[in-house]
């Protein structure tokens, strides 16, 4: 009982220091989770982090996160996975908290009011950059191509809700998929990525 | 009451929060304009602050909007609601679907999925230039937005320079030539 506190409190400690890293989507955190959890605390295997990582980029949610639950998880059961998750939650949850209580102090000041006026500019800069990155690996042909300005202007004009919009892909993708193996194309369902995320470590929008 | 709608929105975007949190963007704005909880631009500078903060940008910008709604209770409510969706499926797929990414319908589902999201994005950007000024009128105000804009495309790309500090440094610029 004593050693299994012992180790959902490691377990907790552990991502309570990788989670401020993590900045802008979580692939900052791959090298460090392995440093920690394979090379130091030898809790898993180098393939079964593999595993890991490529599980908690194909389910919602964010990498950081999933990746985090999933090897709390693997550790120690559900209560390895909630102080996992507590542990890479909390760092960035009260930095957020206080970064709110700042910018509601202070957005006021005229200063502070034209220096947002340009923020606001760069975030949209910041959308289509994610947009960019992650259509490198989305937009492989001419079907990928149509489906996302397709998606695009059922979203301006139709109004439909955007989660609607995501499970019409996910069947979109079944469909046309098995339609086309039928007819003999070849589907190249998954392009490789264009880089590891060790090279790009703050790589944000492709998260999927 | 507003703290269970707070957790209950973030816990059903939680849920469908595919593809790094920048394609939740329009989805939570939907959310946050219906429920009357703050405007475009209110949310605009919520994904500022989100992204100049380490963490995921969708759970930051959940825990900021809870934040401006209801205080610090407001944050933890709407901030688990948008993780408790990762915990419950990590639960699931890691007793039952082991080897889901190998999966053929799985890679299938994919295949349709990203395009959306690339979708989802731009009509995110789309929308948050012409709530933010920077389309829609020619002024020269616009026309600076654009330019702002225009340079913190070209470092994020070409420059690779590191979102936050396109953040940071955007808005020196900003207080410098705005006020």
């Amino acid at each position: 009982m004593k050693e299994e506190t012992k180790k959902l409190f490691q377990l907790f400690w552990t991502f309570l220091k990788i989670g401020p890293v993590t900045f802008g989507g979580g692939y900052a955190m791959i090298p460090l989770i392995e440093r920690e959890v394979v090379d130091k605390k030898k809790w898993v295997s180098h393939e079964d982090v593999t595993d890991v990582f490529a599980i908690a980029e194909s389910i919602p949610g964010a990498i950081a996160i999933n990746s985090s639950t999933f090897i709390g998880y693997r550790i120690a059961g559900i209560s390895g996975a909630i102080a996992a998750l507590l542990g890479v939650f909390l760092p960035t949850f009260l930095i957020v908290v206080v970064l709110s209580i700042v910018f509601l102090q202070i957005q006021d000041n005229p200063k502070i009011e034209a220096a947002f006026q340009a923020i606001r500019a760069s975030i949209v800069a910041l959308i289509v950059y994610a947009g960019y990155m992650i259509g490198k690996t989305a937009i492989i042909d001419k079907t990928t191509c149509v489906i996302s300005f397709g998606s695009m202007a059922i979203l301006f004009f139709l109004h439909l809700h955007p989660v609607l919009i995501i499970f019409l892909g996910i069947i979109l993708g079944i469909v046309l998929v098995n339609l086309k193996r039928k007819l003999g194309f070849s589907v190249d369902g998954k392009k490789e990525k264009p880089s590891s995320p060790q090279q790009l470590e703050w790589f944000m929008g492709d998260g999927i | 009451m507003i703290l269970f709608e707070l957790f209950w929105t973030f816990l059903l975007i939680g849920f469908v929060s595919f593809g790094g949190g920048y394609a939740m963007i329009p989805v939570i704005e939907l959310e946050v304009i219906n429920k009357g909880w703050m405007t475009t631009q209110q949310f605009t500078d919520v994904i500022a602050i989100a992204g100049m903060s380490p963490g995921p940008i969708a759970t930051n910008s959940a825990i900021f909007v809870g934040y401006q709604v209801n205080g610090i209770t407001g944050a933890i409510a709407a901030g688990l609601g948008m993780v408790i969706p990762s915990l419950l499926l990590v639960i699931i797929i890691a007793t039952f679907f082991y080897k889901i990414s190998k999966n053929k319908h799985v890679e299938s589902a994919f295949y349709g999925l990203r395009p959306i999201i690339t979708g989802l994005i731009g009509y995110a950007a789309i929308k948050f230039a012409v709530s933010n000024d920077l389309v829609g009128s020619f002024s020269w105000y616009s026309a600076s937005l654009l330019i702002i804009f225009a340079l913190s495309l070209f470092s994020l790309i070409k420059l690779r320079v590191h979102p936050a500090l396109v953040i940071v440094m955007s808005g020196v610029l900003g207080a410098a030539i705005y006020s």
